[in-house]
């Protein structure tokens, strides 16, 4: 997808004003906030559970190297392939590879943020290739011609009116007349119609929640059980995957499966929790002819051992982007990159620079609700401001904003002059503010009064005032 | 020594870190935080060599500047038993932040970690710290409390203010729905990016009004000033004041932004 986050700004202005998705914007609100509260308020070893994720994935990115040989020479064992991709076009040419050499004409595909990371449909489409998105939101999605405008619920920005209009449009075949006015009612057709494009597809790829090192084994999480078709049904199976999903053990993915679940939707677990190890044996009744993992760094292994390494945590569970006020105000496409809300504002300048993102860790009010409930007690703020200060070191800020805060900090460097001027300030403004107390608007001060009122100061500064009733005290001397 | 600087010595000697807002905006919340720390039994100093805490530098990638301002107000504060700012954003500022700032300095890193051990939030000061379980206070009328999110998410300040809020005579403390969301401040934030603080703040003072309190309290002014800002320009009744005017039975000046509609 085209990056338009330097956008932002007018992007968020835009969905603001969007009644539809403001509404919509409401559920993401109301809906998994109080599910996942619920669900960690169940567990009373919640947040130790939480500890022991951070620290398994901490010694994963410690070791990282090792995990990644020891995994490829169990998938290999097991009939697989592994193949390298240090950049999303490596990535797009080996699935296309894989594809083309089987003669595959359609895919289908289990909902993956990686492929969207790296726009494989986009370049299979180009190839005369057909991907067919699996996952209800990502079909949806796909219909219209759109991207996720979230990590776990792709088409949360639209509402159901909306699904049964692009349905109607798209599947013309079936019955004009049929009832589409319940959610279960959509959810039935796109099973049906997708159900065919299973059978008809050549190659099944999903992306993986985990890469086993210990046996060689992709894992995937659904509630729709897409994925399971996807992988096993199509006569190969392409798992695309970033480098930092490894995890060592079956034992460390139980451990992680158990805070991933009730992070995003607040389940125990989720529905369908696949594990696949290799193509198919004689002895299985189905599975793949072929199982290929395609391991993307894409940026990731320059992330390591700087500021920015405990991103490589994250699971993708969407807690942070649940919880965001902001996120809840614009919705995900506002951000215009792949990856949306807190995460994505930490992670989209490391995979595609400052330059063109440096709104996205600006866009934030530092409130700390998406590092409260990060499963992987990711510190996203801190890693928001050291864009900040990225930026700052190379000024990149606008310059109005740069001079400001350096008059600013001149004048809180040298508290008499600070003094001075705050005390002469002060009382005037209070003046000007008269008996209401308020401005309704000030020079210079339209960002503020634009939406609210100003505070007056009440008139002498504390610091005045404290001077004088200390010179009152006889001690005082 | 004079007799008073000895019995003063028995007396913990709290360094008042008034805050930047509070200082030129609201001195109203100093006098209050005085009140109650002296209430408490302790002693109140209030260096003149203080601006702010740093926070606008700092959340805006100015780690230099930051860092010059942190040292100023190690060196002003770091003599006292305890260092007491009435802002869980401020107080995190000085207690959660300026440590990382001399990483890598083993002198100072060594003192802004000791000076951080002293700095508390003013109601978790007196809650946690000086025990004071009732300020004596009283106040007629229905009260609603915002959990600025530093205090809240940055220093655990959550139970402090409504413990000592529901011994206030005469107060009614009533909850409003998702008092523990951003208000949409955010510092330099609401300015920055005003349409989406703009969309935070609506919803919050939505929350204030269906209340039904009289009142609404925090402990941050930044947050404060926002949301009487807000609850003004759409003609809310509602008076805004920091908790500690509450807390400390000053509630004889007109309320912040004035009050009435």
């Amino acid at each position: 997808m085209e990056l338009t986050s330097n956008r932002f700004k007018q992007n968020a202005s835009k969905a603001l004003v969007d009644a539809q998705l403001q509404k919509a914007l409401g559920n993401v609100e109301k809906g998994f906030i109080a599910k996942r509260q619920k669900s960690a308020d169940a567990l009373p070893e919640f947040d130790a559970l939480r500890d022991n994720a951070r620290d398994i994935k901490n010694h994963v990115l410690a070791h990282l190297d090792l995990y990644l040989e020891a995994y490829e020479t169990k998938v290999t064992a097991a009939g697989g392939h592994v193949h390298w991709a240090e950049t999303a076009e490596d990535a797009r040419r080996i699935v296309l590879d894989i594809c083309k050499r089987v003669g595959a004409r359609t895919v289908t595909k289990g909902k993956s943020m990686i492929t969207e990371e790296i726009a494989l449909n986009d370049h299979l489409t180009a190839n005369g290739i057909e991907p067919v998105e699996t996952d209800l939101g990502e079909y949806i999605i796909q219909l219209r011609g759109e991207h996720p405008s979230h990590i776990i619920a792709p088409a949360v920005h639209l509402n159901k009116d909306q699904v049964e209009s692009d349905f109607r449009r798209v599947h013309t075949h079936l019955d004009a007349g049929r009832d589409l006015s319940e959610p279960v009612s959509l959810l039935s057709e796109a099973r049906e119609v997708l159900r065919q494009r299973y059978f008809a597809a050549d190659v099944g790829i999903t992306g993986a929640n985990f890469l086993i090192a210990e046996t060689g084994t992709s894992v995937i999480v659904t509630n729709e059980g897409n994925g399971d078709l996807t992988q096993t049904l199509g006569k190969v199976h392409v798992v695309v995957a970033s480098i930092e999903k490894i995890v060592p053990t079956l034992e460390d993915t139980s451990q992680i499966l158990r805070v991933l679940a009730r992070s995003a939707t607040g389940q125990d677990m989720s529905v369908y929790t696949t594990f696949s190890t290799g193509p198919k044996r004689p002895e299985d009744p189905d599975g793949p002819d072929e199982y290929h993992v395609v391991l993307l760094d894409n940026g990731r292994s320059a992330m390591l051992g700087t500021e920015y390494q405990d991103m490589l945590r994250c699971i993708r569970c969407g807690a942070c982007m649940n919880h965001c006020p902001v996120y809840h105000a614009v919705g995900g496409h506002a951000y215009g990159s792949v990856y949306p809300g807190p995460m994505g504002a930490v992670l989209t300048p490391s995979l595609n620079g400052i330059d063109e993102t440096g709104q996205l860790p600006n866009a934030s009010t530092f409130c700390g609700r998406c590092e409260a409930v990060c499963p992987m007690r990711i510190p996203l703020p801190k890693m928001m401001r050291h864009w900040r200060e990225r930026e700052f070191e190379r000024n990149l800020q606008p310059a109005v904003a740069r001079y400001g805060l350096k008059a600013w900090a001149f004048f809180a460097k040298r508290p008499k002059l600070y003094r001075l001027f705050a005390g002469m300030g002060m009382p005037v403004l209070s003046m000007m503010g008269g008996a209401s107390h308020r401005f309704r608007s000030l020079p210079l001060a339209g960002g503020w009064t634009k939406y609210r009122d100003l505070p007056a100061p009440e008139g002498k500064t504390f610091q005045q005032q404290w001077a004088e009733r200390q010179s009152r005290k006889p001690e005082a001397a | 020594m004079t007799s008073n600087a000895m019995n003063a010595a028995k007396r913990p000697q709290v360094g008042l870190f008034a805050t930047c807002l509070v200082d030129l905006f609201r001195p109203s919340v100093g006098f209050a935080s005085v009140k109650l720390i002296e209430d408490a039994g302790c002693d109140v100093h209030v260096p003149v060599a203080q601006t702010c805490c740093g926070q606008p530098a700092y959340n805006s990638g100015d780690r230099a500047d930051t860092r010059e301002i942190a040292e100023q107000v190690i060196e002003a504060f770091e003599g006292f038993d305890f260092v007491v700012a009435p802002s869980g954003s401020c107080a995190s500022m000085l207690k959660k932040h300026y440590p990382g700032l001399f990483a890598g300095d083993a002198a100072w890193e060594d003192r802004a970690r000791k000076f951080s051990e002293k700095c508390h939030e003013l109601v978790s000061f007196l809650a946690d710290v000086m025990m004071v379980r009732n300020t004596g206070a009283s106040l007629e009328g229905s009260v609603t409390y915002h959990d600025s999110c530093s205090g809240l998410r940055e220093l655990g300040v959550r139970e402090q203010p409504r413990k000592l809020l529901a011994q206030v005579r005469g107060a009614d403390l009533k909850e409003m729905t998702d008092s523990d969301v951003c208000c949409g401040f955010g510092g330099t934030f609401c300015v920055k990016y005003s349409d989406i603080s703009n969309a935070i703040v609506t919803k919050k003072v939505t929350n204030i009004d269906a209340s039904g309190a009289d009142m609404l309290l925090a402990g941050d002014l930044g947050c404060l000033m926002n949301m009487a800002g807000k609850l003004k320009r759409i003609g809310s009744k509602v008076e805004v004041r920091h908790v500690a005017e509450v807390l400390a039975g000053m509630t004889d000046k007109a309320p912040i932004a004035g009050g009435g509609k």
